[in-house]
This record gives C-alpha cells, sequence and structure tokens, in this order.
C-alpha cells in the first residue's frame, strides 16, 4: 500500500497526475475523431510545428503555453486552408506546412544556441508542471471537452457520412476546421506532458487501442479515456520508482496497452471463424 | 420551357444554415422539382456535368432517371440536394431555393459514398435522419427514439437495430439507408442507384416504401440502371445522356408503352 500512496505524497507528483489525467482524457478523446477520420499523421505535423511559437514565446519571454497554441492554431487553419475543395491532397498541405514549420523552430534554436533550453519543450516534463500551467491545462481541456460533447452528433455525422450532413446544411467543411482548431489545442496540452515529439502517441494511441476493441463510437470513448488515465498512472510509477522520462513512460505504457488490445482482438477473431462455421 | 416568375437562380441562392430553423413552407401549387436551363462543371472538368437541363418533378411523382455511366445522374441528384453549386440556370424545390428545404429533401447517396466501417450501430446511422429536424445543441427525444424503432420494424429490419453497420450486406444497407430517409420524414426523395447489388427482397421493400410515399403525396426522383420495372414502377423517366436531357418519357400516358421499346433507353445500360 504505502508503495501505491509514496509517489503521492509530493505536491509535484500530484500535479503531475492532475495534469496527466486531463491532458490524458482530452487527447483521448479527441483521438477517436482523430483515428476515425485517418488524420493521425496531422496531428503529429501540428504536434511539430508549434516549435516555432515556442520559440517566440520563450525569446521574448511571453507564456509558451499561448506561443504554442498561436502556432498550432495557425498550422491547423493553413492546413484546412491549403487543402481545401481538394485543391492540394491534405497529406501534402501537411508534408510543406508541417517541414517548413520545424524547419523555422529549428533555425531559431540555432539562433539561441541553446538546445537544452528547449529540450523540455521536444520530451515534456509533466513533473515540472506549475500551477499556473496546470490552471491553463485544466481551462484547454474544459474547452475541448465542451465542444466537443456539444457538437459530438454533427462531428459524428461529418465523419461518417459527410454528403448526408452537407445535404442538411451542415458544412462538413467548417467542422474540419473545429475538429483542427480542438486538435491545436489538444495538442499544446500534450506537449506539456510528453513534448513535440510524443504528443501524437497521446492522441492516437489510446484511441486507436479503443477502436481495435469495439466498434461503438460511445465505448470507444470511454475505453480511449480509460486507456489513456491507466497509461498516465503507469507512466508516472515507472518514472517514480525508475528514474525515467516521465512523458516516455507515458506514452510506453500507452504503447503496452496498444499492444495488449491488439494481441487480444487478435485471439478473439481466431476464434471467431470456429463460433462461425458452427452456427 | 418558359422560366416561371421569381424561380431562384441555382447560383445566387441564400444557403440557410443547418437547423430546423428557417425552412420554408412549400409554395402552394409548386411542383416537387423545377429545373431550368441548369449548367453544372466540375472544378477540373473539360466540360459541363450538366448542360442546359430542364424537367418537373410533380407533388407525387415517381420519376427515374437513366442513362449511361458518366450521363449526369448522380450530378443532377446533388445538384438538387445542395451538395453542388450550378453555374447557371434555377433550381426550385416545391417553390423555394434548395437551401430551404433541407428539411424537406432526403438524399440517398450511392452506398460506396459512406464510411461503414464506422463505429455505428443501424439505429444510430437512422438516428442522424432526424438532425435536421434538431439541429445545434439538440438531442434526440424518446419520441425521435420510437420513431426509428417503428421505421426499422416497417423495413424488417428491426432486429438489426444493434447490429454495427458495418457487418451489414448490400440489401440491408440500402434499407438502412431508406430508414435514414424515412425518419427525416422528407416528401422528396433523392435515391442514386438504390438498387444496384441489392437482393430481390429488398427491391420489393424498396418498392413498396417508394410507392406509399408517393401515395401519400411525396415524391421520388430515381437514379437507376435497373430497368426491369421502371414502367410499373415509375410515372415517367428522364434519359439523360452526356449531361443533357435527351427525353422525356412519361409512361402510361404517352405513346411509348415501354420504355425499353425506345431506342434511347436502350443505351441506358451500354
Amino acid at each position: 500500500m504505502n508503495w501505491l500512496l509514496e509517489p503521492f505524497q509530493y505536491a509535484f507528483m500530484r500535479q503531475a497526475l492532475l495534469a496527466s489525467l486531463l491532458i490524458g482524457t482530452t487527447c483521448s478523446l479527441l483521438g477517436v475523431y482523430v483515428v476515425l477520420r485517418r488524420m493521425a499523421f496531422l496531428g503529429d505535423a501540428v504536434a511539430h510545428t508549434t516549435l516555432p511559437g515556442l520559440v517566440i514565446a520563450y525569446l521574448n519571454h511571453w507564456n509558451l503555453f499561448v506561443g504554442a497554441i498561436v502556432a498550432a492554431v495557425i498550422t491547423a487553419l493553413g492546413i484546412g486552408w491549403l487543402s481545401r475543395g481538394k485543391r492540394l491532397r491534405e497529406d501534402t498541405a501537411i508534408g510543406v506546412i508541417f517541414s517548413g514549420m520545424f524547419a523555422l523552430g529549428i533555425v531559431m534554436i540555432s539562433r539561441v544556441q541553446s538546445y537544452r533550453d528547449f529540450s523540455h519543450m521536444l520530451f515534456g516534463n509533466v513533473l515540472g508542471v506549475t500551477t499556473a500551467d496546470l490552471v491553463g491545462i485544466a481551462l484547454v481541456s474544459f474547452l475541448v471537452c465542451t465542444v466537443l460533447l456539444l457538437v459530438n452528433k454533427e462531428l459524428m455525422l461529418t465523419t461518417v457520412d459527410p454528403l448526408h450532413g452537407q445535404s442538411i446544411g451542415l458544412s462538413a467543411e467548417r467542422m474540419r476546421y473545429l475538429l483542427l482548431i480542438l486538435l491545436a489545442l489538444t495538442v499544446v496540452t500534450g506537449i506539456q506532458a510528453v513534448g513535440v515529439v510524443l504528443t501524437t502517441a497521446l492522441i492516437v494511441t489510446p484511441a486507436a487501442a479503443a477502436s481495435l476493441i469495439t466498434r461503438r463510437l460511445d465505448r470507444m470513448l470511454l475505453l480511449a479515456v480509460l486507456f489513456s488515465a491507466c497509461s498516465s498512472v503507469a507512466g508516472l510509477y515507472a518514472s517514480y520508482y525508475y528514474s525515467i522520462s516521465s512523458g516516455g513512460a507515458i506514452v510506453l505504457a500507452c504503447t503496452v496497452l496498444f499492444g495488449v488490445a491488439y494481441l487480444a482482438t487478435r485471439i478473439h477473431w481466431r476464434e471467431l471463424p470456429a463460433e462461425h462455421d458452427a452456427t | 420551357m418558359n422560366q416561371s416568375p421569381g424561380l431562384p437562380h441555382s447560383h445566387e441562392e441564400p444557403w440557410l444554415p443547418y437547423s430546423g430553423r428557417g425552412h420554408r413552407d412549400p409554395q402552394a401549387g409548386q411542383p416537387a422539382v423545377q429545373v431550368e436551363h441548369l449548367s453544372v462543371r466540375y472544378r477540373k472538368a473539360g466540360s459541363d456535368a450538366l448542360h442546359a437541363v430542364s424537367l418537373e418533378v410533380a407533388v407525387g411523382q415517381r420519376v427515374a432517371l437513366v442513362g449511361p455511366n458518366g450521363a449526369g445522374k448522380s450530378t443532377l441528384l446533388k445538384t438538387l440536394a445542395g451538395l453542388v453549386k450550378p453555374q447557371s440556370g434555377q433550381v426550385a424545390l416545391y417553390g423555394n431555393p434548395v437551401g430551404a428545404c433541407h428539411h424537406r429533401t432526403a438524399y440517398l447517396p450511392q452506398r460506396t459514398d459512406l464510411d461503414w466501417q464506422s463505429p455505428l450501430t443501424v439505429s444510430d446511422l437512422v438516428m442522424t435522419g432526424r438532425y435536421v429536424h434538431l439541429g445545434w445543441l439538440s438531442w434526440p427525444s424518446q419520441a425521435d427514439r420510437v420513431r426509428v424503432r417503428r421505421v426499422l420494424e416497417r423495413l424488417g429490419i428491426a432486429d438489426l437495430a444493434e447490429r454495427q453497420i458495418g457487418d451489414l450486406s448490400g440489401g440491408q444497407q440500402q434499407r438502412t439507408l431508406l430508414a435514414r430517409a424515412l425518419v427525416q420524414e422528407a416528401s422528396l426523395f433523392l435515391l442514386d442507384e438504390p438498387l444496384n447489388a441489392v437482393d430481390e427482397a429488398t427491391r420489393d421493400v424498396v418498392d413498396e416504401v417508394l410507392t406509399q410515399h408517393t401515395q401519400n403525396g411525396g415524391s421520388v426522383l430515381v437514379a437507376t440502371h435497373d430497368l426491369g420495372r421502371l414502367t410499373e414502377s415509375f410515372d415517367s423517366a428522364v434519359y439523360l445522356r452526356e449531361g443533357r436531357v435527351e427525353s422525356i418519357l412519361p409512361f402510361g400516358s404517352g405513346p411509348l408503352a415501354s420504355l425499353a421499346a425506345h431506342p434511347a433507353a436502350r443505351g441506358a445500360n451500354e
């Protein structure tokens, strides 16, 4: 019992747990739509393109959180605008903006000539989350989750059948922009926990694991949140007891859960044909 | 065909937002569909997908759109459903612009247009037919759920209500889409190839539902390659070729007893 409670005797661990759970919930809820819309690469791109925003904010002593949000939203809208009406394929627009913005961030870092200052942005440090960071994360998480709840049926419809949505006056394009903005906000919260490089995993992996287990949207959303919560807790314990990177440990825990879900479904499907043959 | 006074210009008409608010009632005495000199061109296409198309579907009529692949059948349906913006011409549904009739028009796409692997059950998908009446920040009520259940029973798929849509056969998928149109309680059905690769039982169900719909004052426009039941099931057929109306064939009242006898129609399955 003491083993379980010991890490959370420290305030920084309690803050880290709260931040991880908030971030995990937001990332995994949005992640379900990202996975269903096959936008996983987009999450990765938005995460990487926050780098110049973070660097500019750092150099000007602004709030890093705000710098990242501005860069992420600009990226998301830029990708949406470039690929609107299918003039340019979305993956091409992502490739152009992703590499351009990330390169800009690297050039800016090289001007500062201190890679170490930015390592916590690249790899995250949830153990260093301050109370002010926690308030920011809570506000963004609340905003994203509330919007998701309010437009859940419209997001679902434009994901499954955009033509029907459009035929009843629901613009699939506008819903896509909304999702991109939510994705940008979510990515920024993820950066606090696992950094620029690993944020996509927090969005995609729990949702992907849930999609292997169930084909009901409501259950998929619940399972994704459950997986991310379990990963956050397991990752923090591993980080505390083995002195390893908290962000890396959380993402690895997500990956292990995905592996278990994958194996479980493989075994389940291997058994199913025999049942079907019998009927 | 003379242009009716006040017929809305398709390319200039207002687009009403999603929700039950702002939709207009039918104008008295107006046909369900009135299309005049409609031209549509896709952005990268070299020629018009539809060129100066004019046709009319009266209230209570069931009209078939026939023609070879690429004739413009799907484009015409999509234009009427508000999915494609025309370059020129006029379109009116019940005397109103397309955008004013979201709730009154049910568009059934070809089954391949949907992502059937989505994590939805049959009743979830059918419930999306109620969204046009619900709009933003409203959720399906008990009455909506009862509507869905009754329609599923009527189409013989009540036992599939909780089944994942990816597990359905082609015929079951088509019935599910038809169920969605029915719960929408639309007056005008626009169906794109509803009989493609479906079983005979589903064909009978589709036929029966559409017959009842027109008997109740609804109107139906169906793009189809299936000429088998054309003369017995439809009031008329519009033959499209290369984006133009080649002929409009009224069944029963015209000189043509059977579409199959018409040289234009013989090309429909080419």
